[in-house]
């Protein structure tokens, strides 16, 4: 598999993916500087999080102006998979690429904590080495995940399976105690209607070595491997 | 420029007022001092050479006050690459590797405007470590705030933490350790104190020391405003009821240009075109641009009209002393300009060539061509004041008998007390607001070690950080109080197996022209100078903050010791977590119940009082060497250091780490169990291992007091015969005060 990784004035955790995509594949993904509309083709492209242009506008409106991003957008389009994690997420909500919006925490603070996540679907790219049903423990670190879709845009979300991860108890229990942020129905994680394009919230790619955060954010990056090779 | 235009009396400056006694004093200089001024301009000097020698003899600046104290301290090893007096202090960590680490106060700002004060002082210290050419990667902090019910505590709680997180969090650095204490002595003088650890190859460190006559002087990153403007002057005087008029003196952070600094330093000293830099801290181009002169022996001429600048109409005397963060100068090779400027222009950061190195060793200001400033270098660093202020040591209270203080009615309600009490309740609240997991190295997260540990990039080395004071101890006996807090870093470090390795020491206290503050300070470094020679641990780096007073009031003195230390094979650390039942509980160290000053005496009979608990050097060296092969050999799997809130405490607290309990039972003929359950005695560690007999044996054999008090498992805590206490009930009442004070209405 043959990644990229874009890189905004601002990301900061491109490194903490870039590992994690190194772990399970051998090799170094490509890192693309934000100016570069013009990149090598790819098998995936990653937006990872940080604080894209100190996200001093609203959080990714900026980096979804970008020139890369008009050629995410494009390869996205033509149905290359596109991965937003954290400010990812809401870099490629911008772009128009997910529906939705991350509001502000709903406790107005920034939260780093493991959460537990419940797979809604092994369906997808992304998470085919998951089971349905299955709680998986992962980071968060941001201060607007609150996912916010309005009732149309959200039933139509769950009504065509477009549910990636939703916040649990530790038993898989979706009942609010484990949401972190007032996501509306719990909502971590979604995909586009073809599956190709995910955003989360929660950090996957520091949850891959036993010592540092546990492995159950391995399988996704081993998921995409065996999908995409 | 020639050297005939320097002999050029400077010109005054439309609207420059006349130099008079009182525009002498506002800028911080007694009349001797301001006497030495004139005897080394051998005329009355210019507006802004004044702010310059007041800037750079301010306490702040010069140390005049503590140099004297501060040379006492050991700062060699054969580790030690660079010791007090650059940047950030240096060590060899092995494999062509160095960690590099500062900690350094931001007390006055913090309290005046606490967001932007602490977020600007984490901005100041990363910027001290990236400076030397390493890339950050952890940060901690210690925090001292006053009373709960003083009506500013929890707003100023709240936006130290958020200005914390608020600048780390945008950097990417993850803040993985640190403290957090209460008392009233810091009601109106709050201590914010940042540590940045950061990693650089042995072979790539960049210093101060300007080089090469000709050789251009370039500023780069944020335009320069008029903020903060005589900050160090602020930070080198007593608050009073006009303090908070002084908000306009605090910078204003901003963590994405600093990030993007960060980003163009590394990648511009990943070339060999820099010879020189240093960052623009307190006191701004004044220090920055004398600093590096002066360490390279050079003089200096600077267009200040080439700085860039933030808004029209500012004048060099703005320009020299303007606090304005995220800014760095350089000294560049000859020609490597143009390959400098397109780094910086990339990450869209200003950069412009604002003067070069003369052999003159004057500094030089020009200002569209006039000279306004005119400076010789050496003297205004060799003739700056330096006192040998007064002192008097505090003398060693009167030890107190443990027999004398009551036992508790009820043990259960005692350790409850103490859990949720503000020094020892849970700081998660704090915590989960900092981002402390990225970039995938921490191995042991807050709460779960004494100790931070993060992974060195790029192998199986792991560095573990952490930081101490308890300032309680240095107030009733300095000397026994500065021995105490190298003491417990150095324990909190070697309780994850790592080797402690070197200190960085941020220096808190009171006004020292007071004998007695004076006196105290002197009795702190003496008890470290003890501590660090014979733990092998020497002072690298350091910070100096005095009058820490508000209307005459001072603080409680705290230096606090900020320590890393080096784990070869991170896969062997522990943590203190309690994760197993079955798991052996060894008390190591001698417990004789010493309840002078420990947190019992004061949550729960309101005194302070006492001598603190001795530190015997040679016995805290014993102790931890032995513990330190314990755990590297797998023996012991937990570790916790014991210090405030004694034995119960720490058992407490692994339990909830862990999620594991305990049944535990005091040894035969124990006289007073409040005493060797609270009692604050140092060098203690408790160990939880698998094979209880076989650790007791290998204390034995080492000369080490041990006593198994008993196994994990369950979730309760059991004290035969004392108490019986759920884990759920435990962390309910650990986890529910800082929570439940911050989100109360004031």
């Amino acid at each position: 598999m043959k990644a990229a990784v874009l890189v905004f004035p601002g990301s900061n955790r491109e490194g903490d993916v870039a590992q994690a995509i190194e772990l399970v594949t051998g090799r170094r993904p490509n890192m693309i500087w934000h100016g570069d509309g013009d990149f090598e083709k790819t098998d995936l492209i990653v937006v990872p999080g940080g604080f894209s242009y100190g996200d001093y506008l609203r959080c990714g409106a900026m980096a979804a102006q970008s020139p890369v991003m008009a050629e995410v957008k494009r390869r996205a389009a033509q149905g290359v998979p596109v991965l937003g994690i954290c400010n990812g997420f809401q870099i490629v909500t911008e772009a128009g690429l997910l529906p939705g919006t991350l509001m502000r925490n709903s406790h107005l603070k920034f939260v780093c904590a493991d959460v537990h996540l419940k797979v809604e679907t092994s369906q997808s790219l992304f998470t085919n080495r998951y089971q349905a049903g299955q709680v998986i423990k992962v980071p968060v670190a941001h201060a607007e995940g609150n996912y916010f879709a309005d009732a149309e845009t959200l039933k139509r979300l769950e009504d065509r399976g477009q549910i990636a991860f939703r916040y649990c108890a530790p038993d898989g229990t979706v009942d609010g105690s484990g949401n972190p942020n007032g996501s509306i129905n719990n909502i971590a994680g979604i995909f586009n209607e073809t599956k190709t394009v995910m955003g989360l919230m929660p950090h996957p790619e520091n949850a891959t070595e036993p010592m540092f955060g546990g492995t159950d954010g391995k399988a996704l990056f081993e998921g995409l491997v065996e999908s995409l090779s | 420029m020639s050297k005939s235009a320097m002999s050029a009396a400077p010109v005054k400056l439309p609207n420059e007022p006349a130099i008079t006694p009182q525009i002498v004093a506002e800028h911080g200089l007694a009349p001797d001092e301001y006497q030495r001024v004139l005897s080394i301009m051998g005329r009355t000097p210019t507006m802004v050479e004044l702010g310059i020698f007041s800037a750079m003899w301010s306490e702040h600046c010069s140390y005049k006050s503590s140099k004297v104290w501060l040379k006492k301290l050991p700062t060699s090893a054969p580790w030690v690459i660079q010791g007090p007096g650059e940047n950030a202090g240096v060590i060899d960590i092995g494999d062509g590797q160095a960690a590099i680490f500062k900690m350094e106060s931001h007390n006055h700002p913090s309290y005046i405007e606490p967001y932007q004060g602490a977020a600007t002082g984490v901005g100041g210290i990363l910027r001290d470590v990236f400076t030397m050419g390493a890339r950050p990667v952890a940060n901690l902090n210690a925090l001292r705030f006053g009373d709960p019910k003083h009506p500013k505590t929890r707003h100023l709680v709240s936006g130290v933490v958020a200005g914390i997180g608020g600048y780390g969090n945008c950097m990417g650095i993850p803040t993985v350790g640190g403290e957090t204490n209460f008392h009233a002595a810091y009601n109106g003088n709050i201590l914010v104190n940042a540590m940045t650890v950061g990693i650089a190859a042995t072979d790539k460190i960049f210093y101060a020391a300007a080089a090469g006559v000709g050789n251009p002087m370039v500023y780069v990153g944020s335009k320069t405003g008029r903020d903060g403007i005589h900050g160090a002057t602020m930070s080198s005087t007593e608050f009073n009821e006009d303090s908070e008029s002084k908000r306009p003196t605090v910078q204003v952070g901003d963590p994405f240009v600093e990030k993007l600094l960060l980003e163009a330093c590394l990648e511009l000293m990943a070339t060999d075109a820099i010879i020189a830099i240093q960052d623009m801290g307190a006191a701004g181009l004044t220090s920055s641009s004398f600093e590096m002169a002066a360490k390279g022996g050079l003089g200096l001429e600077m267009a200040l009209d080439k700085v860039p600048m933030r808004e029209d109409g500012m004048n060099p005397y703005e320009l020299m002393l303007s606090e304005s963060q995220e800014r760095m100068l350089m000294v560049l090779k000859p020609g490597r300009e143009e390959q400098a400027r397109k780094i910086f222009e990339k990450w869209e950061l200003d950069f412009a060539v604002i003067g070069h190195l003369t052999d003159t060793e004057r500094m030089v200001l020009s200002w569209h061509g006039d000279i306004v400033g005119d400076i010789p270098i050496p003297p205004l660093v060799t003739e700056a004041p330096m006192y040998e202020r007064p002192w008097t040591l505090t003398p060693l209270p009167p030890v107190l008998d443990a027999a004398k203080v009551p036992a508790p009615k009820d043990y259960k309600a005692s350790l409850l007390t103490l859990m949720g009490s503000p020094d020892l309740a849970s700081k998660a609240w704090i915590w989960h607001q900092y981002d402390h997991l990225i970039m995938g190295n921490t191995a042991i997260r807050p709460q779960d070690g004494d100790a931070a540990l993060v992974r060195v990039p790029g192998g199986h080395k792991g560095l573990a950080m952490t930081s101490d004071c308890t300032p309680r101890y240095v107030q009733a006996h300095p000397e026994t109080g500065g021995r105490q807090a190298v003491a417990e870093a150095w324990r909190n470090i070697t309780a994850t197996g790592a080797l402690p390795l070197a200190v960085t020491d941020n220096m808190n206290f009171g006004n020292p022209t007071k004998p007695e503050i004076m006196g105290q300070f002197a009795g702190a470094i003496m008890g470290m100078v003890e501590a660090c020679t014979v733990l092998d641990f020497p002072v690298v780096s350091g910070n100096v903050s005095l009058y820490n007073e508000t209307e005459g009031r001072p603080i409680l003195p705290t230096p606090t010791i900020g320590a890393v230390g080096v784990i070869d094979d991170i896969a062997k650390a522990v943590g203190s977590r309690l994760t197993k039942a079955g798991l052996a509980l060894v008390l190591l160290g001698e417990t004789k119940g010493w309840l002078g000053q420990s947190l019992y005496l004061r949550e729960l009979h309101g005194r302070e009082e006492g001598a603190p608990p001795p530190v015997d050097l040679a016995v805290e060296r014993r102790n931890g060497d032995f513990v330190r092969g314990e755990i590297l050999g797998g023996c012991i799997v937990a570790c916790h250091d014991l210090s405030d809130g004694g034995l119960l405490v720490g058992v407490a607290e692994m339990c909830l780490a862990g999620g594991t309990g305990v049944t535990m039972k005091l040894p035969a003929g124990t006289a007073a169990p409040h005493a060797f359950l609270y009692g604050e005695d140092q060098g203690r560690y408790l160990a939880a291992t698998d094979d209880g007999e076989a650790l007791m044996a290998a204390a034995s054999a080492s000369g080490i007091p041990a006593v198994l008090l008993g196994y994990a498992g369950g979730q309760v805590l059991v004290v035969e015969g004392l108490l019986s206490l759920p884990l759920a009930e435990l962390r309910a009442v650990h986890e529910a005060w800082l929570p439940t004070y911050m989100n109360s209405a004031a």
